[in-house]
Protein backbone atom coordinates (compact mmCIF):
# COMPACT_ATOMS: atom_id res chain seq x y z
CA UNK A 1 0.00 0.00 0.00
CA UNK A 2 1.75 3.59 -0.75
CA UNK A 3 1.34 6.68 0.79
CA UNK A 4 -1.52 8.04 -1.18
CA UNK A 5 -3.39 4.31 -0.26
CA UNK A 6 -2.65 5.04 3.56
CA UNK A 7 -3.75 8.11 4.10
CA UNK A 8 -6.67 8.06 2.45
CA UNK A 9 -7.44 5.02 5.03
CA UNK A 10 -7.85 6.48 7.59
CA UNK A 11 -11.23 7.04 8.08
CA UNK A 12 -11.69 3.27 8.75
CA UNK A 13 -8.26 2.55 10.70
CA UNK A 14 -10.32 3.64 14.28
CA UNK A 15 -12.61 0.95 13.27
CA UNK A 16 -10.80 -1.95 11.83
CA UNK A 17 -8.35 -2.78 14.48
CA UNK A 18 -8.57 -6.26 13.92
CA UNK A 19 -11.21 -8.64 13.62
CA UNK A 20 -12.31 -9.09 17.18
CA UNK A 21 -12.84 -4.93 17.59
CA UNK A 22 -15.47 -5.08 15.32
CA UNK A 23 -18.01 -7.77 15.38
CA UNK A 24 -20.10 -8.43 13.02
CA UNK A 25 -23.81 -9.86 13.97
CA UNK A 26 -24.89 -9.14 17.35
CA UNK A 27 -25.64 -12.30 18.29
CA UNK A 28 -28.53 -12.84 20.74
CA UNK A 29 -28.02 -11.61 24.34
CA UNK A 30 -30.01 -10.41 26.92
CA UNK A 31 -30.87 -7.25 26.55
CA UNK A 32 -32.54 -6.98 30.71
CA UNK A 33 -29.49 -9.02 31.73
CA UNK A 34 -28.71 -7.20 35.15
CA UNK A 35 -31.62 -5.69 35.32
CA UNK A 36 -34.36 -6.01 38.25
CA UNK A 37 -37.71 -7.40 36.52
CA UNK A 38 -39.24 -8.44 40.03
CA UNK A 39 -42.93 -7.89 39.53
CA UNK A 40 -44.03 -5.15 41.68
CA UNK A 41 -46.00 -5.96 44.73
CA UNK A 42 -49.67 -6.48 44.62
CA UNK A 43 -49.18 -6.67 40.76
CA UNK A 44 -50.61 -9.28 38.49
CA UNK A 45 -47.86 -10.72 36.40
CA UNK A 46 -50.11 -11.29 33.34
CA UNK A 47 -51.61 -7.66 33.77
CA UNK A 48 -48.37 -6.40 33.85
CA UNK A 49 -46.85 -8.84 30.71
CA UNK A 50 -50.22 -7.89 28.50
CA UNK A 51 -49.64 -4.22 29.24
CA UNK A 52 -45.71 -4.37 27.97
CA UNK A 53 -46.88 -6.38 24.83
CA UNK A 54 -48.66 -3.77 23.93
CA UNK A 55 -46.34 -0.94 24.00
CA UNK A 56 -43.62 -3.37 22.57
CA UNK A 57 -45.82 -4.20 19.52
CA UNK A 58 -46.83 -0.56 18.99
CA UNK A 59 -43.06 0.22 18.88
CA UNK A 60 -42.56 -2.62 16.58
CA UNK A 61 -44.74 -2.25 14.07
CA UNK A 62 -44.51 1.60 13.92
CA UNK A 63 -40.06 0.63 13.96
CA UNK A 64 -40.81 -1.79 10.96
CA UNK A 65 -43.29 1.06 9.03
CA UNK A 66 -40.96 3.65 9.52
CA UNK A 67 -37.75 1.01 8.09
CA UNK A 68 -39.46 0.93 5.08
CA UNK A 69 -38.46 4.18 4.53
CA UNK A 70 -34.76 3.16 4.61
CA UNK A 71 -33.53 4.00 1.10
CA UNK A 72 -36.73 5.63 -0.24
CA UNK A 73 -36.57 8.95 1.57
CA UNK A 74 -36.73 12.22 -0.56
CA UNK A 75 -33.43 12.87 0.05
CA UNK A 76 -30.46 11.84 2.32
CA UNK A 77 -31.13 13.87 5.59
CA UNK A 78 -34.44 12.55 5.66
CA UNK A 79 -33.85 8.84 4.78
CA UNK A 80 -31.14 8.90 8.26
CA UNK A 81 -33.87 10.86 10.20
CA UNK A 82 -36.38 7.90 10.03
CA UNK A 83 -33.85 5.19 9.95
CA UNK A 84 -32.89 6.23 13.34
CA UNK A 85 -36.70 7.12 14.09
CA UNK A 86 -37.34 3.44 13.16
CA UNK A 87 -34.27 1.96 15.32
CA UNK A 88 -35.19 3.69 18.27
CA UNK A 89 -38.36 2.20 18.46
CA UNK A 90 -36.94 -1.09 17.35
CA UNK A 91 -34.75 -0.71 20.55
CA UNK A 92 -38.09 0.32 22.53
CA UNK A 93 -40.02 -2.98 20.82
CA UNK A 94 -37.09 -5.10 21.96
CA UNK A 95 -37.41 -4.04 25.57
CA UNK A 96 -40.79 -4.04 26.20
CA UNK A 97 -41.49 -7.50 24.61
CA UNK A 98 -38.53 -9.29 26.37
CA UNK A 99 -40.43 -7.35 29.99
CA UNK A 100 -43.55 -9.09 28.89
CA UNK A 101 -41.64 -12.41 28.52
CA UNK A 102 -39.92 -11.87 31.64
CA UNK A 103 -43.35 -11.41 33.25
CA UNK A 104 -45.39 -13.86 31.89
CA UNK A 105 -43.51 -16.73 29.86
CA UNK A 106 -46.69 -18.33 29.01
CA UNK A 107 -47.04 -15.49 25.84
CA UNK A 108 -44.28 -17.13 24.47
CA UNK A 109 -44.89 -18.75 21.37
CA UNK A 110 -43.50 -22.06 21.68
CA UNK A 111 -40.55 -23.17 19.38
CA UNK A 112 -39.01 -26.40 18.49
CA UNK A 113 -36.70 -27.87 21.11
CA UNK A 114 -33.08 -26.50 20.58
CA UNK A 115 -33.89 -23.33 18.97
CA UNK A 116 -31.33 -20.33 19.91
CA UNK A 117 -34.47 -17.42 19.29
CA UNK A 118 -34.80 -15.52 22.61
CA UNK A 119 -38.10 -14.56 23.86
CA UNK A 120 -38.91 -11.13 22.57
CA UNK A 121 -37.96 -12.15 19.05
CA UNK A 122 -40.03 -15.60 19.42
CA UNK A 123 -42.88 -12.65 20.64
CA UNK A 124 -42.15 -10.54 17.26
CA UNK A 125 -41.73 -12.99 15.04
CA UNK A 126 -43.76 -16.08 15.97
CA UNK A 127 -46.87 -14.47 16.41
CA UNK A 128 -50.35 -14.15 14.18
CA UNK A 129 -51.74 -11.18 13.51
CA UNK A 130 -54.87 -11.83 15.72
CA UNK A 131 -52.21 -12.50 18.74
CA UNK A 132 -50.67 -8.55 18.27
CA UNK A 133 -51.98 -5.56 20.40
CA UNK A 134 -50.69 -2.58 18.31
CA UNK A 135 -53.05 0.21 17.69
CA UNK A 136 -53.98 0.26 14.01
CA UNK A 137 -52.72 3.72 12.99
CA UNK A 138 -49.25 1.56 13.46
CA UNK A 139 -49.69 -0.60 11.05
CA UNK A 140 -51.77 1.17 7.83
CA UNK A 141 -49.82 1.00 4.61
CA UNK A 142 -46.75 3.74 3.76
CA UNK A 143 -48.47 6.72 1.53
CA UNK A 144 -45.67 9.71 0.30
CA UNK A 145 -43.63 11.60 2.92
CA UNK A 146 -46.23 13.59 4.02
CA UNK A 147 -48.07 10.83 5.02
CA UNK A 148 -45.24 9.39 7.08
CA UNK A 149 -44.62 12.80 8.36
CA UNK A 150 -48.20 13.03 9.81
CA UNK A 151 -48.11 9.27 10.93
CA UNK A 152 -45.07 10.22 13.05
CA UNK A 153 -46.33 12.95 14.26
CA UNK A 154 -49.69 11.57 15.81
CA UNK A 155 -48.01 8.88 16.89
CA UNK A 156 -45.26 10.46 18.96
CA UNK A 157 -47.08 12.78 20.74
CA UNK A 158 -49.76 10.11 21.90
CA UNK A 159 -46.54 7.74 22.68
CA UNK A 160 -44.62 10.91 24.26
CA UNK A 161 -47.72 11.99 26.47
CA UNK A 162 -48.24 8.32 28.18
CA UNK A 163 -44.13 7.85 28.03
CA UNK A 164 -43.98 10.97 30.39
CA UNK A 165 -46.57 9.68 32.82
CA UNK A 166 -44.87 5.96 32.39
CA UNK A 167 -41.61 7.49 34.20
CA UNK A 168 -43.72 6.92 37.40
CA UNK A 169 -44.36 3.56 36.92
CA UNK A 170 -44.15 0.99 40.05
CA UNK A 171 -42.54 -1.28 37.39
CA UNK A 172 -38.64 -0.52 37.35
CA UNK A 173 -38.02 -1.67 33.54
CA UNK A 174 -41.29 0.03 32.26
CA UNK A 175 -39.91 3.04 34.30
CA UNK A 176 -36.39 2.73 33.14
CA UNK A 177 -37.68 2.67 29.55
CA UNK A 178 -40.02 5.21 29.68
CA UNK A 179 -37.31 7.65 31.25
CA UNK A 180 -34.79 6.83 28.02
CA UNK A 181 -37.80 6.44 25.72
CA UNK A 182 -39.23 9.99 26.28
CA UNK A 183 -35.65 11.70 24.98
CA UNK A 184 -36.33 9.90 21.33
CA UNK A 185 -39.89 10.35 21.39
CA UNK A 186 -38.94 14.00 21.84
CA UNK A 187 -37.28 14.17 18.75
CA UNK A 188 -39.22 12.17 17.11
CA UNK A 189 -42.51 14.43 17.41
CA UNK A 190 -40.20 17.74 17.10
CA UNK A 191 -38.64 16.54 13.50
CA UNK A 192 -42.39 15.08 12.43
CA UNK A 193 -43.97 18.59 13.75
CA UNK A 194 -41.49 20.97 12.05
CA UNK A 195 -41.79 19.06 8.81
CA UNK A 196 -45.20 19.44 9.24
CA UNK A 197 -45.68 22.93 9.23
CA UNK A 198 -42.79 22.91 6.66
CA UNK A 199 -45.42 21.19 4.16
CA UNK A 200 -48.39 23.01 5.02
CA UNK A 201 -46.32 26.23 4.32
CA UNK A 202 -44.83 24.89 1.14
CA UNK A 203 -46.05 24.79 -2.21
CA UNK A 204 -49.77 24.17 -2.74
CA UNK A 205 -48.67 20.40 -3.99
CA UNK A 206 -46.91 19.75 -0.25
CA UNK A 207 -50.28 21.45 1.63
CA UNK A 208 -52.50 20.00 -0.40
CA UNK A 209 -50.69 16.04 0.03
CA UNK A 210 -50.28 17.16 4.01
CA UNK A 211 -53.65 17.59 4.22
CA UNK A 212 -54.88 14.22 2.14
CA UNK A 213 -52.63 12.62 4.10
CA UNK A 214 -53.76 14.11 7.87
CA UNK A 215 -57.76 13.52 6.54
CA UNK A 216 -56.29 9.53 6.13
CA UNK A 217 -55.01 8.71 8.96
CA UNK A 218 -57.26 10.96 10.98
CA UNK A 219 -59.70 8.42 11.56
CA UNK A 220 -57.56 6.62 13.67
CA UNK A 221 -56.53 9.07 15.98
CA UNK A 222 -59.46 8.32 18.57
CA UNK A 223 -58.19 4.83 18.85
CA UNK A 224 -55.04 5.97 20.41
CA UNK A 225 -57.27 7.16 23.60
CA UNK A 226 -59.48 4.16 23.83
CA UNK A 227 -58.94 2.60 27.28
CA UNK A 228 -58.83 -0.95 27.00
CA UNK A 229 -59.28 -3.33 29.65
CA UNK A 230 -55.49 -4.00 30.35
CA UNK A 231 -54.67 -0.88 29.94
CA UNK A 232 -57.39 0.33 33.19
CA UNK A 233 -55.63 -2.67 34.99
CA UNK A 234 -51.93 -1.90 34.61
CA UNK A 235 -52.94 1.78 35.44
CA UNK A 236 -54.67 0.75 38.42
CA UNK A 237 -51.43 -1.44 39.93
CA UNK A 238 -49.43 1.92 39.13
CA UNK A 239 -47.53 -0.22 36.52
CA UNK A 240 -48.76 1.40 33.42
CA UNK A 241 -51.02 4.24 32.30
CA UNK A 242 -54.74 5.28 31.14
CA UNK A 243 -54.14 6.16 27.56
CA UNK A 244 -57.97 8.22 27.80
CA UNK A 245 -56.09 10.37 30.51
CA UNK A 246 -53.73 12.01 28.45
CA UNK A 247 -56.24 13.08 25.41
CA UNK A 248 -56.09 16.42 26.75
CA UNK A 249 -52.67 17.27 27.04
CA UNK A 250 -51.46 15.04 23.29
CA UNK A 251 -54.50 17.57 21.87
CA UNK A 252 -52.78 20.39 23.81
CA UNK A 253 -49.75 19.53 21.81
CA UNK A 254 -51.49 18.83 18.16
CA UNK A 255 -53.37 22.01 18.81
CA UNK A 256 -50.01 23.99 18.87
CA UNK A 257 -48.67 22.30 15.34
CA UNK A 258 -52.16 22.52 13.84
CA UNK A 259 -51.91 26.75 14.75
CA UNK A 260 -48.54 27.30 13.35
CA UNK A 261 -49.19 25.20 10.25
CA UNK A 262 -53.12 26.85 9.75
CA UNK A 263 -54.23 23.52 9.49
CA UNK A 264 -57.79 23.21 10.56
CA UNK A 265 -58.94 20.04 13.00
CA UNK A 266 -60.30 17.36 11.18
CA UNK A 267 -63.66 16.76 11.75
CA UNK A 268 -63.95 13.35 10.20
CA UNK A 269 -65.49 10.37 12.21
CA UNK A 270 -63.32 7.39 13.77
CA UNK A 271 -62.86 4.20 11.38
CA UNK A 272 -65.11 1.80 13.17
CA UNK A 273 -64.09 -1.43 14.50
CA UNK A 274 -64.83 -4.78 14.10
CA UNK A 275 -68.29 -6.05 16.54
CA UNK A 276 -66.31 -3.53 18.51
CA UNK A 277 -62.80 -4.71 18.54
CA UNK A 278 -59.77 -2.71 17.97
CA UNK A 279 -55.82 -2.85 17.40
CA UNK A 280 -55.75 -3.38 21.27
CA UNK A 281 -58.12 -6.33 20.92
CA UNK A 282 -56.07 -7.92 17.82
CA UNK A 283 -58.53 -6.59 15.49
CA UNK A 284 -56.54 -5.57 12.50
CA UNK A 285 -56.17 -4.74 9.12
CA UNK A 286 -55.10 -6.69 6.20
CA UNK A 287 -52.09 -4.08 6.16
CA UNK A 288 -50.68 -5.93 9.32
CA UNK A 289 -51.31 -9.32 7.47
CA UNK A 290 -48.90 -8.08 4.76
CA UNK A 291 -46.03 -6.22 7.62
CA UNK A 292 -45.80 -9.67 9.18
CA UNK A 293 -45.61 -11.71 5.74
CA UNK A 294 -42.39 -9.59 5.15
CA UNK A 295 -40.81 -9.41 8.78
CA UNK A 296 -41.73 -12.93 9.76
CA UNK A 297 -41.06 -14.56 7.04
CA UNK A 298 -36.73 -15.47 7.12
CA UNK A 299 -37.32 -16.26 11.09
CA UNK A 300 -40.15 -18.77 10.57
CA UNK A 301 -38.51 -20.68 7.57
CA UNK A 302 -35.33 -20.58 10.27
CA UNK A 303 -36.56 -21.48 13.70
CA UNK A 304 -33.62 -22.39 14.46
CA UNK A 305 -31.16 -20.06 12.94
CA UNK A 306 -28.22 -18.59 15.03
CA UNK A 307 -27.47 -14.79 13.57
CA UNK B 1 -8.15 -8.87 43.69
CA UNK B 2 -6.80 -6.09 41.64
CA UNK B 3 -10.10 -3.81 41.71
CA UNK B 4 -7.65 -1.22 40.02
CA UNK B 5 -6.42 -3.01 36.85
CA UNK B 6 -10.24 -3.87 36.91
CA UNK B 7 -11.69 -1.04 36.77
CA UNK B 8 -8.54 0.86 35.02
CA UNK B 9 -8.69 -1.63 31.90
CA UNK B 10 -12.69 -1.28 31.54
CA UNK B 11 -12.03 1.77 31.22
CA UNK B 12 -9.69 1.65 28.49
CA UNK B 13 -11.83 0.30 26.48
CA UNK B 14 -13.28 2.31 22.82
CA UNK B 15 -16.97 3.05 22.00
CA UNK B 16 -16.94 1.37 18.98
CA UNK B 17 -18.54 4.29 16.47
CA UNK B 18 -16.81 6.85 18.52
CA UNK B 19 -13.41 5.27 18.61
CA UNK B 20 -11.43 8.65 19.37
CA UNK B 21 -13.38 8.18 23.09
CA UNK B 22 -13.50 5.39 26.06
CA UNK B 23 -16.62 3.88 27.36
CA UNK B 24 -14.97 6.11 30.44
CA UNK B 25 -14.70 9.52 28.96
CA UNK B 26 -18.30 8.44 27.02
CA UNK B 27 -19.81 7.99 30.63
CA UNK B 28 -21.49 4.65 30.30
CA UNK B 29 -19.49 2.58 32.38
CA UNK B 30 -21.39 2.51 35.68
CA UNK B 31 -18.88 0.16 37.62
CA UNK B 32 -16.60 -2.09 37.85
CA UNK B 33 -16.42 -4.50 40.80
CA UNK B 34 -14.13 -7.70 41.55
CA UNK B 35 -16.08 -9.96 43.92
CA UNK B 36 -14.26 -12.39 46.32
CA UNK B 37 -14.64 -14.81 43.58
CA UNK B 38 -12.64 -12.91 40.96
CA UNK B 39 -15.63 -12.58 39.09
CA UNK B 40 -15.46 -9.30 37.43
CA UNK B 41 -18.45 -7.81 37.30
CA UNK B 42 -18.92 -4.47 34.65
CA UNK B 43 -22.43 -2.52 34.64
CA UNK B 44 -22.53 -0.01 31.80
CA UNK B 45 -25.45 1.98 30.46
CA UNK B 46 -27.24 2.05 26.92
CA UNK B 47 -26.66 5.39 25.42
CA UNK B 48 -30.11 5.05 22.84
CA UNK B 49 -32.81 2.32 23.04
CA UNK B 50 -31.68 0.43 20.24
CA UNK B 51 -28.02 1.43 19.68
CA UNK B 52 -26.39 -1.37 18.05
CA UNK B 53 -23.11 -0.97 19.95
CA UNK B 54 -23.99 -1.92 23.04
CA UNK B 55 -23.29 -5.79 21.98
CA UNK B 56 -20.04 -4.83 20.20
CA UNK B 57 -19.26 -2.68 23.97
CA UNK B 58 -20.23 -5.59 25.80
CA UNK B 59 -17.63 -8.22 23.78
CA UNK B 60 -14.96 -5.77 23.85
CA UNK B 61 -15.35 -5.49 27.60
CA UNK B 62 -15.05 -9.47 28.30
CA UNK B 63 -12.05 -9.33 25.76
CA UNK B 64 -10.13 -7.03 27.12
CA UNK B 65 -10.24 -7.86 30.66
CA UNK B 66 -10.01 -11.26 29.74
CA UNK B 67 -6.76 -10.51 28.46
CA UNK B 68 -5.60 -9.19 31.74
CA UNK B 69 -6.06 -12.16 33.53
CA UNK B 70 -10.16 -11.74 34.28
CA UNK B 71 -11.73 -14.90 32.95
CA UNK B 72 -14.91 -14.19 34.17
CA UNK B 73 -16.25 -11.49 33.32
CA UNK B 74 -20.09 -10.21 33.51
CA UNK B 75 -21.31 -7.08 31.61
CA UNK B 76 -25.06 -6.07 32.89
CA UNK B 77 -26.68 -3.11 31.77
CA UNK B 78 -28.18 -0.45 34.11
CA UNK B 79 -31.31 1.25 32.80
CA UNK B 80 -31.69 3.28 35.39
CA UNK B 81 -30.89 6.18 36.02
CA UNK B 82 -30.99 7.03 31.78
CA UNK B 83 -27.67 7.77 30.20
CA UNK B 84 -26.94 11.85 29.26
CA UNK B 85 -24.97 13.55 27.57
CA UNK B 86 -24.41 15.60 30.56
CA UNK B 87 -21.86 12.85 31.83
CA UNK B 88 -19.30 12.72 28.55
CA UNK B 89 -16.24 13.91 30.47
CA UNK B 90 -14.34 17.14 29.49
CA UNK B 91 -11.36 14.97 28.04
CA UNK B 92 -14.26 13.22 25.87
CA UNK B 93 -15.34 16.38 24.96
CA UNK B 94 -11.87 17.41 24.15
CA UNK B 95 -11.34 14.05 22.41
CA UNK B 96 -14.34 14.65 20.30
CA UNK B 97 -13.64 17.71 19.42
CA UNK B 98 -10.01 16.82 18.07
CA UNK B 99 -11.20 14.34 15.87
CA UNK B 100 -13.92 16.65 14.17
CA UNK B 101 -16.95 16.11 16.09
CA UNK B 102 -18.58 19.04 18.05
CA UNK B 103 -19.44 17.66 21.71
CA UNK B 104 -22.61 18.36 23.18
CA UNK B 105 -23.98 21.64 25.02
CA UNK B 106 -25.84 20.51 28.74
CA UNK B 107 -28.99 18.10 28.01
CA UNK B 108 -32.57 19.87 28.30
CA UNK B 109 -34.39 19.15 31.76
CA UNK B 110 -36.36 16.10 30.95
CA UNK B 111 -38.77 16.71 33.70
CA UNK B 112 -42.63 16.92 33.21
CA UNK B 113 -43.79 17.43 30.34
CA UNK B 114 -41.54 18.10 27.37
CA UNK B 115 -42.48 20.98 25.46
CA UNK B 116 -42.98 20.76 21.83
CA UNK B 117 -40.04 23.06 19.79
CA UNK B 118 -41.29 24.06 16.33
CA UNK B 119 -38.34 25.71 15.29
CA UNK B 120 -34.62 23.73 15.17
CA UNK B 121 -32.77 23.29 18.40
CA UNK B 122 -30.72 26.48 19.05
CA UNK B 123 -27.10 25.62 20.21
CA UNK B 124 -24.20 27.46 20.53
CA UNK B 125 -21.77 25.40 18.98
CA UNK B 126 -18.22 25.77 16.92
CA UNK B 127 -17.35 23.91 13.66
CA UNK B 128 -14.45 21.95 14.90
CA UNK B 129 -12.62 22.27 12.02
CA UNK B 130 -12.27 26.43 11.85
CA UNK B 131 -13.77 27.44 14.62
CA UNK B 132 -16.67 29.00 13.36
CA UNK B 133 -19.98 30.02 15.17
CA UNK B 134 -21.59 30.83 12.20
CA UNK B 135 -23.07 27.11 11.52
CA UNK B 136 -25.99 25.49 10.34
CA UNK B 137 -28.29 22.52 11.37
CA UNK B 138 -28.82 20.07 8.27
CA UNK B 139 -30.68 17.45 10.68
CA UNK B 140 -30.99 16.40 14.03
CA UNK B 141 -29.98 12.82 12.72
CA UNK B 142 -27.13 12.26 11.63
CA UNK B 143 -24.26 9.34 11.15
CA UNK B 144 -25.97 8.11 14.50
CA UNK B 145 -28.82 7.78 16.41
CA UNK B 146 -26.91 10.17 18.75
CA UNK B 147 -25.67 12.47 16.22
CA UNK B 148 -26.67 15.44 14.82
CA UNK B 149 -25.66 17.08 10.91
CA UNK B 150 -24.11 20.56 10.76
CA UNK B 151 -22.45 22.75 7.82
CA UNK B 152 -20.28 25.48 8.65
CA UNK B 153 -21.23 28.91 7.05
CA UNK B 154 -17.43 29.93 7.45
CA UNK B 155 -15.31 26.58 5.93
CA UNK B 156 -18.28 25.07 4.25
CA UNK B 157 -17.49 21.78 6.10
CA UNK B 158 -19.97 19.76 7.19
CA UNK B 159 -19.70 18.10 11.06
CA UNK B 160 -21.11 15.67 13.40
CA UNK B 161 -22.53 17.43 16.76
CA UNK B 162 -23.28 14.98 19.36
CA UNK B 163 -26.36 15.70 20.24
CA UNK B 164 -27.96 16.42 23.85
CA UNK B 165 -30.00 13.93 25.65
Amino acid sequence: MDDHDTEHDSAYSGLLVNDAHWAFGTDFEDPLAGVDTTIPEGTDAATLAAYALMLGDDALVMSHRISEWTSNAPDLEDDIALSNIALDLLGQARLLLARAARADESLVPVLPGGSPVPAEDALAYFREAHEFRNVRLAEVANGDFAEVVVRVMLFSIWRLAIWEQLRASRDSVLAAVAAKGVKELAYHRDYAARWFVTLAGGTDESRTRLLTALDSLWPLWPELFDAHEAEVAAAASGVGVDPSTVREAAEATLAQVLLAADVARPEAARRSGVMGRFGRDGMHGEALSRVLAEMQSVARAHPLGQW
Amino acid sequence: MRPDLARETAARVTDPELPMLTLHDLGILRDVEVLRSGHVVVDITPTYSGCPAMATMRDDLVRELNGVGFDRVEVRVSLDPAWTTDWITPEGRAALSAAGISPPGPARSMSGPIPLSLSPTARLIYCPQCGSTATELLSEFGSTACKALYRCADCREPFDHVKEI
